[in-house]
């Protein structure tokens, strides 16, 4: 009896549920395409109105008309910062500082990656363990102690490095190392080892087996940290407010906030326009280079 | 001929060659080579790192003139301010705040990211992950801007709608709410992308014999989701825990700790008395606090880590 009576109904009902299905679906979609829209206006908001602001001029900021839209678009905040010299010295020394910064951490944390991940040493594994963990310590924590060590230093030595911007060279390898060395130890080490024990059988030195095998596979993962460490770099903020104050030595972040904000003087149309420049350069690489921007966010986590 | 001329070479430089021999084979030993190459690594880290945060152990048992050795002096003192029972209460306040609302809005948006078709994923992904590229400083001056008391942008959408203007950075209540608020829309990005990259790693199967068990979408998140997610949602939050507590950007463009020292965090707090008030050995102290916090974490994450290192 029950069993013709499923068998009877089973039709229609599976034609329902799946209609159903498939309508719960659309649904649960349209839902999500709402929700994202909602996210992405609260993660755009502030980007947004940043380059609204820096379309005006200092009195369309200050009128009483919708602060949300640009009635009198001008470039004017551009074309005054892009030829003020203090801007470009800012931009310069934010750049200088980058590139170098770049170029110190790579020279340090490829080979010490390599060594770290292929040749086994006493004290290799106790080593990569602490690298992370140098990673967890923030530089609040430091930039008092390495304020007075530099103090210190200068009064031994009489080389003064506080408020010089190569100061900046000395302490942002600490931010940059710990993190590039510990995400390179996980891209070498999804190497195969075959493919260096042949390169050791051919001859080749371990200096060899580095620029020739490991650096080319691990490409993308030399792309990844070096974005990395660029990003820090440029958005550091902590340790240039701390040791330089002179503003030919100011990066661009303190830079804009120090001689922006005169007293309680905004000149938001200039601090607008200022940031957004500020912002710029990692918006553009994150734009080009987006998945390698992922894959090194993510590979601390998931690597290792 | 060559061969000769080698051969008599070598002879005569016999007893120099053999040192400078051995000086070779040591440098193509494995471990030496080994050791040069993390050499660089090894001294940044001692003298840049590991010295400073002993270093600061010893500053803050010093006086203000750093001449005269006071032992907990400076704590002792610190306990008897009032300020730094607010700092205290405000970067707990702030730090598990902040933490708790980015994992909930990583995970949600991170799902709702994995819900739509896979090629617009791309898109959304890139423009959801825009704040935490721009450099903080930078977007915390945005966000100043935003909650300026006389010109606010928010506060001409809300008189739009009839409500009072609000003092976003100006009362203890809506000073400490905006800071966590800049302090979630910078960090929530990070959360979404680690929450997806780890939700794509979720065998469908998984969700397949769950359909088939006859589960609803909230026992298949229960039952299937945040297990395979464990390991991933603990590590970021713990990390993100460290970044939150020890956060100084932020705090200091927008309100600077104010109104009152209302929303200083340790890091503000310590920046404001070791070099804007010259006391570094009592700034040192303050950030000293920082320490139990970090190393619970760390110890947790150090674990996460050598389990997962032990599977691999």
């Amino acid at each position: 009896m029950t069993s013709t009576a499923v068998i009877d109904k089973s039709a229609p009902t599976r034609a329902v549920k799946l209609r159903s299905m498939s309508r719960d679906r659309t649904w649960a979609l349209r839902w999500s395409y709402f929700f994202l829209t909602l996210f992405a206006i609260f993660a755009l908001v502030p980007p947004l109105y940043m380059l609204i602001t820096s379309l005006k001029t200092s009195a369309e900021i200050s009128a009483a008309t919708n602060p949300w839209w640009v009635y009198h678009p001008t470039l004017s905040n551009y074309v005054e910062l892009l030829t003020s010299n203090q801007f470009l010295t800012f931009f310069r020394n934010s750049a200088l500082v980058s590139i170098f910064v770049v170029t110190i951490t790579m020279l340090i944390s490829v080979p010490a990656a390599f060594a770290l991940a292929r040749m086994r040493f006493w004290g290799s594994a106790t080593l990569a363990t602490g690298v992370f963990l140098t990673y967890l310590i923030p530089e609040t924590l430091l930039f008092l102690p390495l304020f007075k060590m530099f103090v210190v230093f200068g009064d031994l030595t009489g080389i003064q490095l506080i408020n010089k911007w190569y100061v900046l060279l000395i302490v942002y390898p600490t931010l940059t190392v710990p993190f590039c060395t510990w995400i390179m130890i996980g891209y070498f080490a999804s190497i195969p080892k075959e493919l260096d024990e042949a390169a050791i059988i051919d001859g080749a030195s371990w200096f060899q087996t580095l620029t020739r095998i490991f650096i080319p596979v691990a490409l993308p993962g030399l792309i990844a940290a070096t974005i990395f460490a660029f990003t820090v770099s440029w958005a550091q903020f902590l340790y240039p407010l701390v040791f330089t104050t002179s503003t030919d030595q100011l990066v661009l972040p303190v830079g804009i906030i120090t001689t922006l904000i005169k007293g309680d003087v905004f000149a938001w149309g200039q601090i607008m326009t200022g940031a957004l420049l500020g912002a710029a350069p990692p918006l553009i690489i994150y734009a080009f280079l987006m998945d390698y921007y992922i894959a090194g966010l993510t590979a601390g986590a998931t690597k290792g | 001929m060559v061969d000769v001329a080698v051969e008599r070479n070598k002879a005569a430089a016999a007893p120099k060659r053999r040192k400078r021999d051995s000086l070779r084979t040591a440098l193509k030993r494995k471990s030496t080579a080994a050791f040069l190459m993390t050499l660089p690594l090894i001294l940044l880290i001692s003298l840049l790192v590991i010295y400073p945060a002993f270093y600061s152990l010893h500053l803050a048992t010093l006086n203000k003139s750093m001449q005269r050795f006071v032992g907990l002096g400076n704590f002792q003192f610190l306990f008897t301010r009032e300020t730094f029972w607010l700092v205290v209460e405000q970067s707990c306040i702030f730090a598990i705040t902040a933490v708790i609302f980015k994992a909930l809005i990583g995970f949600v948006v991170a799902h709702f990211v994995h819900n739509i078709p896979a090629k617009g994923q791309r898109k959304w992904r890139g423009m959801l992950l825009v704040p935490w590229v721009i450099p903080p400083a930078m977007s915390t001056l945005a966000w100043l801007w935003l909650f300026d008391p006389s010109y606010s942008a928010f506060n001409y959408l809300l008189a739009g709608v009839g409500v009072d203007r609000i003092p976003w950075t100006g009362e203890t209540g809506w000073a400490r709410f905006s800071v966590i608020l800049v302090n979630i829309w910078v960090g929530a990005p990070f959360f979404m992308i680690m929450y997806l990259a780890s939700l794509k790693s979720v065998p469908d199967q998984l969700y397949e014999a769950a359909a088939i068990d006859g589960a609803n979408w909230w026992q298949r998140i229960w039952y299937v989701t945040l297990p395979m997610m464990r390991n991933i949602i603990a590590i970021t939050t713990l990390f993100s825990l460290i970044v939150t507590f020890a956060n100084f950007d932020i705090v200091r463009i927008l309100t600077a700790g104010g109104p009152l020292d209302r929303t200083h965090i340790f890091a503000t707090w310590a920046f404001r008395i070791g070099i804007e008030g010259g006391d570094i050995p009592l700034g040192a102290s303050v950030s000293l606090f920082m320490i139990p916090i970090l190393a619970i974490a760390a110890v947790f994450i150090l674990r996460d880590i050598n389990k997962r290192g032990n599977e691999a």
